[in-house]
């Protein structure tokens, strides 16, 4: 835990480098595959976080909050990248050549004996159900593969990404009505999940923040952490195993229950009809409603504090 | 014996709580006996799903203690003996060594302990499991399947006979007859809802499940127990143990099993050593007495499509249900019949435990499920034979096949009947060249 604090730490220092030449969209292609994926750029700023306006009083008080610049997935993680990690024979058939060892010796997830995708779809569609666990190794899955770190948002990147410099409820403003050009939520939905990008995006050009699928961020929830967060690169490390902040709202999701400062947080009842013992670390199969959405930090951290971030190990869940 | 009451006290309140329909354990001679008021669990077969069971059985909150565990490897039961004692502690979980049993005819002994059973090992062990278990007159709940051939099946309709006289409860996991939108959509397509029911589409494609990689040390056998999935005298193949859950509806919405099944199957993707003799998919349709025709199809396919639910279709409706409490009912204009609630439904997994354990502690008996859960499995295994030998395969002969897959010697240094090739692959069935019955 000391290592992943010092770690959180360094990604929170500001660097004197110039990237601003690399600092582009980009397409991530997994090597070996034809599955490829898009970032955006997130440039560094300062901006109001939680909300003192609304009733829930874990979005107060609201209070300013600087974070470096990162790119954020363009996209929410789909089951077309999702499913090469979670089956490596799946891996191994579709792609070109032998996998690395370092691939080909990672943990992955036990195999679903349940359908996780729900009868929703896999095609473009966001991958869903997977624990904040199983979407950390997902993105270790993809360093071994490409060598780039790759990491769940904080809640402070989660928001400023999604306000895209508003200070309103939604990055299009405080009304409602609109949010059927921008999210697949209750209303339009049909109980299911939606392909990605298949909406408007918000001005920074990333699509499906609010709706489709609630997205894991790092944070550990708390209903009184701002009270008490830093101003700069804030996050609440892991104290347990639940609850986890989740951000965005989901094709579930009623208007009411979506905004830019909204937050959700994890819960042991999704795994309730997991019939094994001990419960899987890696599927909630009653929450179709979760996915995840990437983030890879514009100065990444040092090899030995990105392999701190990905070797932490959830504890036992029964 | 050590324990705090007197055998007097004791024996006046098992026949209390049994309302003496099985011989009580308390006439076997060595057998522990539990605090007064408990009934007594053993746990036959200590994977995730086994201690799975218990977990349920205690959390029914009914007075239940664990005395007995079994397994073929102390590994598997140590690793479910941990969790269970964790969370649950002492006053429920009384297995000290003595009562861990470890091997093949580890059950018989821990059945001899307990009042209740839960049967949980890989399904090519359930029918001489249940057997015991009901010959030793306890209580029981198993898991699905409950066999693998037809020898098996044969074996669990003589036990699940002697159970009914004994007036033995029998709670199968077939657990979507627990699950309320099952029950509720079910009740109305019996009732008529939608007519005569005239076809019907069962589905279980995903991406397949766990492999267990095999250990330098290991004999053939120990490994084929530890890979258990891929070897048909233990697992059935997939159509057998994971989509008997489908089948087992179409049969419950046809109210009877069909009168033959025919179809097509193979290993298209899912081909390596470690996958044994199992396909990796099934099509088949299964005709009933009425002629009517239920299109059945599974398959292990990672990166394609999933699907897991039933749809059928009546004279004069529809149905739709799946495991993720969809239960819904139209009529042919579109007109909703029926529309179950999905919302804050119990699990099934649980309830099958509590309406069990909810008889046991009254002494009543309720619960008859083998039969139909080998019917069920008997319907999966025809299949199989279906589309391992390419021939129309008949209710009467699949149920009559001679072929046993057991291994001829239950021993780790013992042969199982397939053995891999020289080049250590499996072999696996060629339609229309392989027998199967």
């Amino acid at each position: 835990m000391k290592k992943y604090l010092f770690l959180l730490g360094l990604i929170a220092m500001s660097f004197q480098l110039n990237s601003s030449a690399i600092f582009i969209p980009y397409s991530q292609k997994i090597p070996g595959t034809s599955v490829s994926f898009d970032m955006t750029p997130i440039p560094a700023g300062t901006f109001w976080m939680g909300s003192d306006e609304g009733p829930a009083p874990d979005q107060k008080p609201r209070h300013s909050v600087r974070v470096d610049a990162f790119w954020m997935g363009t996209h929410e993680v789909t089951w077309d990248a999702f499913e090469l990690f979670l089956d490596k024979q799946y891996e191994k058939s579709v792609t070109e050549g032998v996998l690395e060892s370092r691939v080909d010796a990672l943990a992955r997830p036990s195999l679903p004996y349940l359908d996780m995708t729900f009868g929703m779809g896999k095609e473009g569609k966001p991958a869903v159900g997977m624990t904040q666990y199983g979407a950390i190794q997902y993105c270790r899955w993809l360093y071994l593969k490409t060598g780039i770190f790759y990491r769940l948002p904080t809640e402070a990147e989660w928001e400023y990404a999604a306000r895209a410099g508003s200070a309103d409820r939604f990055f299009f403003g405080s009304n409602e009505d609109a949010l059927g050009d921008y999210a697949w939520y209750a209303v339009n939905s049909r109980q299911s999940t939606q392909a990605v990008g298949t909406k408007k995006p918000n001005p920074w050009g990333v699509y499906d923040l609010y709706g489709n699928v609630s997205e894991w961020v790092i944070d550990y929830y708390e209903a009184d952490f701002y009270a008490r967060s830093k101003a700069e690169n804030p996050v609440n490390l892991a104290r347990a195993l639940y609850p986890h902040v989740l951000r965005g709202g989901s094709f579930a999701s009623l208007a009411s229950e979506l905004g830019s400062p909204v937050r959700e947080k994890s819960d042991p009842a999704w795994k309730r009809i997991d019939p094994q013992i001990p419960k899987s670390q890696w599927w909630f199969p009653e929450a179709p409603f979760v996915g995840m959405r990437l983030v890879r930090p514009l100065i990444p951290p040092s090899p030995e504090e990105i392999e701190a971030y990905y070797t932490q190990v959830p504890l036992v869940d029964y | 014996m050590k324990h705090p009451h007197s055998r007097r006290d004791f024996m006046k309140a098992s026949a209390l709580i049994t309302g003496g329909l099985l011989a009580p354990s308390y006439l076997i001679p060595g057998a522990y006996a539990a605090p007064q008021n408990h009934l007594k669990l053993a746990l036959i077969g200590c994977g995730g799903r086994g201690t799975g069971a218990v977990f349920q059985a205690f959390d029914t909150g009914h007075p239940i203690q664990l005395v007995a565990m079994a397994d073929a490897f102390a590994d598997r039961l140590e690793g479910s003996y941990k969790p269970i004692f964790d969370k649950y502690g002492k006053d429920k979980v009384n297995v000290p060594q003595e009562r861990r049993f470890v091997g093949f005819d580890a059950y018989k002994k821990a059945i001899a302990e307990a009042d209740v059973v839960i049967l949980a090992s890989p399904p090519g062990f359930r029918p001489s499991h249940f057997e015991e278990a009901v010959r030793q007159g306890k209580q029981i709940f198993m898991e699905k399947p409950v066999a693998t051939d037809a020898a098996g099946i044969r074996k669990v309709l003589a036990a699940a006979e002697v159970a009914k006289a004994k007036k033995l409860n029998v709670v199968v996991g077939l657990q979507r007859h627990y699950q309320n939108n099952y029950r509720e959509a079910m009740k109305r397509i019996q009732d008529g809802a939608l007519g005569d029911i005239v076809g019907g589409q069962v589905y279980w494609n995903d991406g397949g499940v766990w492999v267990k990689p095999r250990i330098p040390e290991q004999t053939e056998m120990e490994y084929q127990m530890r890979n258990w999935y891929y070897f048909n005298w233990l697992c059935g193949d997939h159509i057998v143990e994971q989509h008997v859950h489908n089948i087992d509806v179409a049969n419950w919405a046809k109210n009877g099993y069909p009168v033959k099944a025919e179809g097509t199957g193979g290993r298209a993707v899912r081909t390596g050593k470690e996958h044994g003799e199992i396909f990796d998919h099934h099509i088949l349709t299964f005709t009933y007495a009425d002629g009517s025709v239920i299109h059945s199809e599974c398959r292990h396919f990672p990166g394609a499509a999933n699907r897991v639910d039933e749809t059928f279709q009546g004279t004069q409706g529809k149905a739709y249900l799946s495991a993720g409490n969809h239960g819904l009912l139209t009529d042919w204009k579109g007109n909703v019949i029926y529309d179950h609630d999905r919302k804050n439904q119990p699990n099934p997994y649980q309830q099958e435990h509590d309406e069990l354990w909810a008889a046991l502690v009254k002494g009543e008996y309720k619960f008859a499920d083998a039969e139909n859960a080998a019917k069920s499995t008997m319907t999966a295994i025809m299949g199989r034979y279906a589309t391992y030998s390419g021939k129309v395969m008949t209710w009467e002969e699949s149920l009559n096949g001679q072929v046993d897959l057991f291994p001829e010697t239950l021993a780790w240094d013992a042969m199982p009947k397939v053995l891999p090739q020289a080049d250590g692959y499996y072999p696996y069935a060629i339609p229309g060249k392989t027998k199967v019955i």
